[in-house]
């Protein structure tokens, strides 16, 4: 990676006396990750270019320096070596701390002035589009010009890489400029190489004095220089004077957040677990399983009745159980409490003798995330084999999806849904499946309903 | 006691019985070192500051115990000096010596009443009352007569005092302890009456055998090779048509010292039996007892101190070998217990019996992590092979399978066939089970989680851990295809050995080597594929799939991934591509050929972008993206540095050297790359035909293979293409070199490398079963993995360093379960005997494995 910085303030090879780096040295410094240089390719009166250059040491990355410890990163194919990352903000206050931090030996008034500076960077990865670069830079005075790196030049069908060349011109100081990249590098990365801890959030406090507290995506700023980190992110802006909003979920971000954000506006998931609730109680259980219970939200809420003496949550996935756990809080249970509730890891495609003699199956939300193929096995396990007194279903309900403004037409709400079904696909599955199994179905909805699309989630209530 | 010395083995639990005051710890301090003595005053001071204070004896009994089980625990002689004087005070100790696998040894101070008074009268720390000690001295006379039902082994008892001072006591090895004998051995696993097959074996091992003939029965001389001798690990005897003469045999070795044998199960209900006792007649023991009765008068009461005197185990060679009929346990070695007994002769059973009335065994192998080797017998196994430092060698003589024996410290395995099936198997290798007709609703969650031990022919039983059940279970439901056409998952494939050659991690030279040292004599160089690993099951027509699969017919076919997903995204190209093939197929003749109407075929689908377009998109295209806009502008702003007279004339070489890897990098994926829009576009190679009707085609080697699967191949040109490949005979120095030249062709044209396998599907050699197959991968193709710059010298040096030993042991484990499972299919066995496989593959790449590798 290169960061060049450019000045043709005369006399221009003053910037050597500001970084404190004579112009026709070649000045090295061996870093943790690799080998940091500055050198000059351009030093005359008029104009003066100083370079910094990042040599990465690739196996590094992945091995770590000594026998005792891995690199930061698990895979070689990776744009670390490479790309403009938090590696340029630590090279910047090894090499031109002193400068970032406003100080001259030789030419300290000069250091104090704004001077015509431009720094350019290649390759910067731009996570979220060149308009981010936009955001942060221009309204700190910067004059942006970038070029887009395609993905693959053979490919041109394959469209534009992430990565730009940057070019930002401004009046500033020195200083200033460094403090701006070393900050808004890994903003736009979107990614640090290090662990994030409270110790960050100073940094960014001190390093964003008299320029983050008013920067209108200061918000954007403090939440990817901390990695995403939502608790340290509200302290830094609360010293910042700046109470956080509710973060918007953001292309990366988790594929459940999608789903979530497409039927926030109704809390159409509160509305679910008060509905799949109120039909548990009114079958009369007291022993109740749920069914791919992920991390235990319609668990906790039936911990509430006490009408239900025994819970038990299944799912697949050992480590969503172990976080169902966690917000159970399992072990700060109290003991009487504890005893009502267990978790199995189990499948819904496997008959599993330890769900039998229960009175009651929730499995909300779950069939969709099966492939339709394998649905007769669940219908056997759970039907034929666990065959609890009653089983409440939901599902979403397809016809629905014609409301939500942000999902284009025929798409399905969540990128794991094998299936979404009409009222009429479902209804006739689940008749299908009461008769062969010997249970009466009763159908409802869950959520406002459509006039002519119905409720978003739909239920079936088998009993027998 | 004979005359005036005592001998307890040196590793046992000793208990000093008697009332306060009789001498136990004045005998103690004499015959033990202060810190084999566990004293109970001692321990009450230690928590309560005073040896009398009887508030704290409970405290001090706890201490008491648990430094006996530090000490139990490290195989250290332990005196207990405690009173001891009622039963349930030496029953804990009893208890404690069992699970520590010690004998325990009693000294009994049954000394008169008015001694002991008076001996404490003269101490000022025992100032209890006289009623204390009278109440030992009667509880003691209570219990004395019955110690030895007590659990206590060696009993010692003092009634005078005079006595007392006149005995030494010695220590002697436990019978099992030969540590100080290092071998070399030939150890001989279970011979059941095979005698022809046993001096067969011995004579292949360089024995040779005399027999004279008198009338009172053969009589053998053995002469072993220099230095060398037997080990027989027990059950010689049942089921085989010449036991006597096993008997014989084996006895006139080991009576000359030329031969170890410990004690298998059957000896042990023989001796049962010729003592008398009410023994069922089953198992083969009527053969033993009609051929011994046969014999000639006097055999048996010959032959029984023989068998009654053989021992459980014995530990070899300074403590790196152990032999045992069934095996044993770490913490069971060179100890002594009833349990130790009962492992060694019957092994880990779990107490259940399975579908053939047989004892179902727990894999105690697989859990072994001890440091001595342990060689056993017992369970039939088609193949020796060894599983975490322990071999199992019976590979069922009696059975018709064959007799092997192991060369100790060689550990080469040399066998000889059995002549013929001398009794069958009463549970068979291939058990007929009845066809669950592939019902995937008979799949139990029981049969797959948790820790699984599957049975395969191939290799010795292999272990699932939980943890890996746990992180299969999530793929297997939720990303998988029905399992019920799920018949097979393909191994992982390691890398040869690191090539030390410049610029190269890996080179065929490497591949070869290995073969060699594993005696295989011919490989076959197969061209490797850069595409994506596809399973292919095809069948003749929808019938054939409900029938045979019991799927509802919507398909005739399948193609899935390494990991069970389904290959194609949308039903139409898989339904396409499988109709495809079976037309292929009918136009080469192979339903009638093979008999068939199914089968199942491994394969590599290109272009590598029809499954990893989005892999490309995020990472590889990317990499090359930044590499070469960073590299182009560093070696810009060097140039014009260099321009300046700025000494960096060094660094901008270097920077172009990196400009012009990360160029390579770019060219290296796009080897693989191209626009797929339809059926047209795509490209498959079969390299197995894995299975057919009635068939696992393992047993074909892999000319036949290519062969066959040429024939498929110019039925579809446009889909499909033969791989190309040449057979290599590893002592032909010029084929050698013509494979290598080849290697050096095809990656140099940007191909991945190749495959080289042992021409034979299954090769085993000395050491066991061998890798199914390495691949060789070409400089550029490892860019994909190891990144743009990986052979830079400073970097190649530091990614030469790579471990292979997991990866391979996975290879083998995958490959043996993978074949297993197509083998229980065409045997028709349930659908949950070949999802256990299946799964089990699954499970075993949740290992976290070097994915580079």
């Amino acid at each position: 990676m290169l960061l060049t910085i450019s000045t043709d303030h005369r006399p221009a090879t003053d910037l050597g006396f500001l970084l404190m780096k004579h112009p026709d040295r070649v000045h090295e410094r061996e870093l943790a990750f690799g080998t940091a240089t500055v050198f000059f390719p351009e030093a005359s009166d008029r104009r003066c270019t100083a370079a910094l250059v990042l040599d990465i040491d690739p196996v590094r990355l992945v091995r770590g320096g000594s026998a005792r410890a891995d690199g930061p990163f698990d895979q070689y194919a990776t744009d670390r070596p490479y790309a403009v990352s938090s590696f340029l903000s630590v090279a910047i206050s090894r090499l031109l701390g002193t400068a970032m931090g406003g100080r001259s030996r030789e030419r300290q008034d000069l250091a104090d002035t704004p001077l015509p500076l431009t720094a350019t960077l290649t390759p910067l990865p731009c996570r979220g589009g060149p308009e981010v670069l936009e955001r942060l830079f221009a309204p700190l005075g910067y004059e942006l010009s970038t070029r887009r790196h395609a993905l693959d030049p053979r490919h041109p069908d394959w469209g534009d890489s992430v990565y730009l060349t940057a070019t930002l011109s401004g009046r500033v100081r020195l200083a200033d400029l460094l403090t701006h990249l070393f900050v808004l590098v890994p903003v736009l990365d979107n990614q640090k190489h290090y662990y994030v801890g409270t110790d960050e959030v100073e940094k960014l406090l001190a390093k964003g004095q008299g320029w983050l507290e008013n920067h209108p995506a200061r918000q954007l700023i403090a939440r990817r220089y901390l990695k995403h980190r939502a608790g340290l992110t509200r302290a830094a802006l609360a010293q910042l004077a700046e109470p956080a909003e509710p973060q918007t979920p953001e292309l990366h971000e988790a594929q459940a957040a999608e789903e979530e954000a497409l039927e926030v506006p109704m809390r159409l998931n509160d509305r679910r677990l008060e509905a799949v609730t109120d039909a548990l109680l009114a079958t009369g259980a007291t022993r109740v399983l749920d069914l791919g219970c992920g991390e235990g939200k319609l668990l906790r809420r039936l911990l509430r009745e006490k009408q239900f003496a025994r819970l038990v949550g299944v799912d697949t996935a050992p480590r969503v159980l172990e976080r169902a756990a966690q917000r159970l809080k399992l072990d700060r249970m109290r003991p009487r409490q504890r005893e009502r509730i267990d978790l199995l890891q189990g499948s819904l495609v496997y008959r599993d003798e330890r769900l039998d003699g229960f009175d009651a199956a929730a499995v909300i939300e779950v069939i969709e995330h099966l492939d339709l193929e394998r649905l007769p096995a669940f219908e056997h396990a759970l039907f034929d084999g666990a065959r609890p007194a009653a089983v409440v279903l939901t599902t979403p309900n397809r016809e629905f999806n014609a409301t939500f403004a942000r999902l284009t037409a025929g798409r399905l709400r969540h990128p794991d849904h094998r299936f979404e079904w009409t009222r009429a696909e479902f209804a006739a599955w689940a008749t299908r499946v009461a008769n062969r199994y010997r249970y009466a179905v009763r159908f409802d909805g869950i959520g406002d309903a459509h006039s002519d699309h119905g409720a978003p989630t739909q239920m079936a209530v088998f009993s027998r | 006691m004979t005359g005036n010395t005592i001998s307890i083995p040196e590793y046992c639990l000793v208990l000093l019985v008697g009332p306060s005051g009789s001498g136990k710890s004045t005998f103690a301090a004499r015959y033990f070192k202060p810190t084999e003595i566990i004293s109970s005053d001692r321990c009450r001071a230690v928590v309560a500051d005073e040896e009398s204070d009887q508030s704290a004896t409970s405290d001090a009994f706890d201490l008491v115990h648990f430094i006996a089980e530090k000490r139990l625990n490290a195989r250290r002689l332990t005196v207990i000096d405690a009173t001891n004087v009622r039963p349930e005070d030496r029953r804990s100790f009893v208890d404690l010596a069992r699970r520590y696998h010690a004998l325990v040894a009693a000294f009994v101070f049954d000394m008169p009443e008015a001694l002991c008074q008076e001996r404490n009268a003269g101490r000022s720390e025992r100032d209890f009352g006289p009623h204390v000690v009278r109440n030992h001295v009667r509880a003691l006379k209570r219990g004395i007569r019955r110690l030895d039902r007590e659990g206590i082994r060696f009993v010692y008892r003092f009634s005078d005092p005079t006595r007392v001072d006149e005995v030494v006591v010695e220590r002697r090895k436990l019978w099992t302890d030969r540590r100080e004998d290092a071998g070399p051995f030939d150890i001989i696993g279970d011979v059941h009456g095979c005698a022809d097959e046993l001096e067969r074996l011995l004579e292949d091992l360089g024995y040779r055998i005399d027999v004279e003939r008198p009338p009172s029965g053969p009589a053998y001389s053995v002469t072993p090779p220099a230095g060398r001798k037997v080990v027989f690990l027990g059950d010689l005897v049942d089921r085989g048509p010449r036991i006597p003469d096993a008997l014989r045999l084996a006895k006139t070795m080991v009576d000359a010292g030329q031969a170890l044998c410990v004690l298998g199960n059957h000896e042990a209900k023989l001796v049962r039996k010729l003592k008398g006792r009410n023994v069922k007649l089953t198992h083969g023991l009527a053969d033993s007892v009609a051929q011994i009765e046969a014999q000639p008068d006097g055999f048996a009461d010959e032959m029984l101190p023989f068998m009654d005197g053989l021992i459980s185990h014995y530990v070899l060679d300074g403590g790196r070998l152990v032999v045992a009929h069934a095996g044993l346990r770490e913490e069971m070695q060179n100890r002594s217990s009833g349990r130790v007994r009962s492992f060694a002769l019957y092994g880990d059973t779990t107490g259940e019996t399975d579908e053939f009335g047989l004892p179902v065994r727990h894999d105690w192998a697989a859990e072994y992590d001890g440091r001595a080797k342990v060689v056993y017998g017992h369970t039939p196994v088609p193949e020796a092979e060894w599983l975490n430092g322990t071999i199992c060698i019976d590979t069922g003589c009696v059975f018709g399978g064959k007799l092997t024996a192991l060369r100790y410290p060689e550990m080469e395995l040399v066998d000889v066939p059995a002549a013929r099936v001398y009794c069958p198997p009463a549970r068979p290798i291939a058990a007929p089970e009845p066809s669950g007709a592939g019902d995937d609703r008979t799949l139990k969650l029981a049969d797959v989680i948790g820790k699984r031990v599957i049975a395969t022919r191939l290799s010795r039983t292999i272990t699932i851990r939980e943890e890996q059940a746990a992180a299969a279970l999530e793929v297997m439901s939720r990303f998988a295809i029905d399992p019920r056409w799920l018949i097979h998952l393909p191994p992982t494939m390691s890398p040869s050995e690191t090539s030390t050659r410049d610029g190269l991690l890996e080179h065929p030279d490497e591949a070869f080597d290995y073969f060699r040292r594993h005696d295989v004599g011919a490989v076959i160089c197969e061209e490797k594929h850069m595409g994506s690993r596809a399973i292919m099951v095809v069948c003749r027509d929808d019938t054939t799939a409900g029938g045979r699969f019991g799927v509802d017919g919507s398909r005739r076919g399948v193609v899935y991934s390494r990991t069970g997903r389904a290959f194609f995204p949308d039903p139409e190209t898989e339904a396409a591509v499988i109709d495809r093939v079976a037309s292929a197929a009918g136009r080469a003749g192979w339903w009638d050929e093979f008999a068939t109407d199914w089968f199942c075929l491994d394969t590599e689908i290109m272009p590598w972008s029809v499954k990893a377009q989005s892999l490309i998109d995020q990472q590889y295209a990317p990499v090359a993206a930044a590499a070469e806009a960073g590299l182009g502008a560093t070696v810009d702003a060097l140039a014009r540095a260099v321009d300046r007279g700025v000494d960096v004339a060094a660094l901008a070489e270097r920077f172009r050297r990196r400009q012009a890897r990360a160029g390579a990098y770019r060219q290296a994926y796009n080897n693989y790359v191209w626009p797929v829009s339809d059926l047209n576009d795509l490209r498959i190679a079969p390299f197995h035909l894995l299975a057919s009707e009635g068939a696992v085609h393992d047993d074909k080697d892999h000319g036949w293979h290519m062969a066959a699967l040429a024939r498929l191949c110019d039925a579809d040109r446009a889909l499909l293409f033969a791989t190309a490949h040449r057979v290599v005979d590893l002592s032909d120095e010029a084929g050698i070199a013509a494979a290598t030249a080849w290697w050096d062709e095809l990656t140099a044209a940007g191909g991945e490398g190749m495959v080289v396998k042992p021409l034979d599907f299954v090769a085993r050699g000395k050491r066991g079963l061998v890798q199914p197959a390495l691949k060789c991968r070409g400089r550029e193709y490892l860019r994909i993995i190891y990144g743009p710059d990986y052979d830079a010298p400073e970097n190649l040096s530091r990614l030469r360093q790579r471990g292979l030993s997991l990866k391979r042991s996975m290879a083998l484990r995958e490959f043996a379960l993978g074949l297993e499972s197509l083998r229980r299919f065409v045997d028709r066995q349930p659908l949950s005997r070949v999802h256990e496989c299946v799964f089990g593959v699954l499970a075993m790449e949740t290992e976290p494995v070097d994915p580079r590798l």
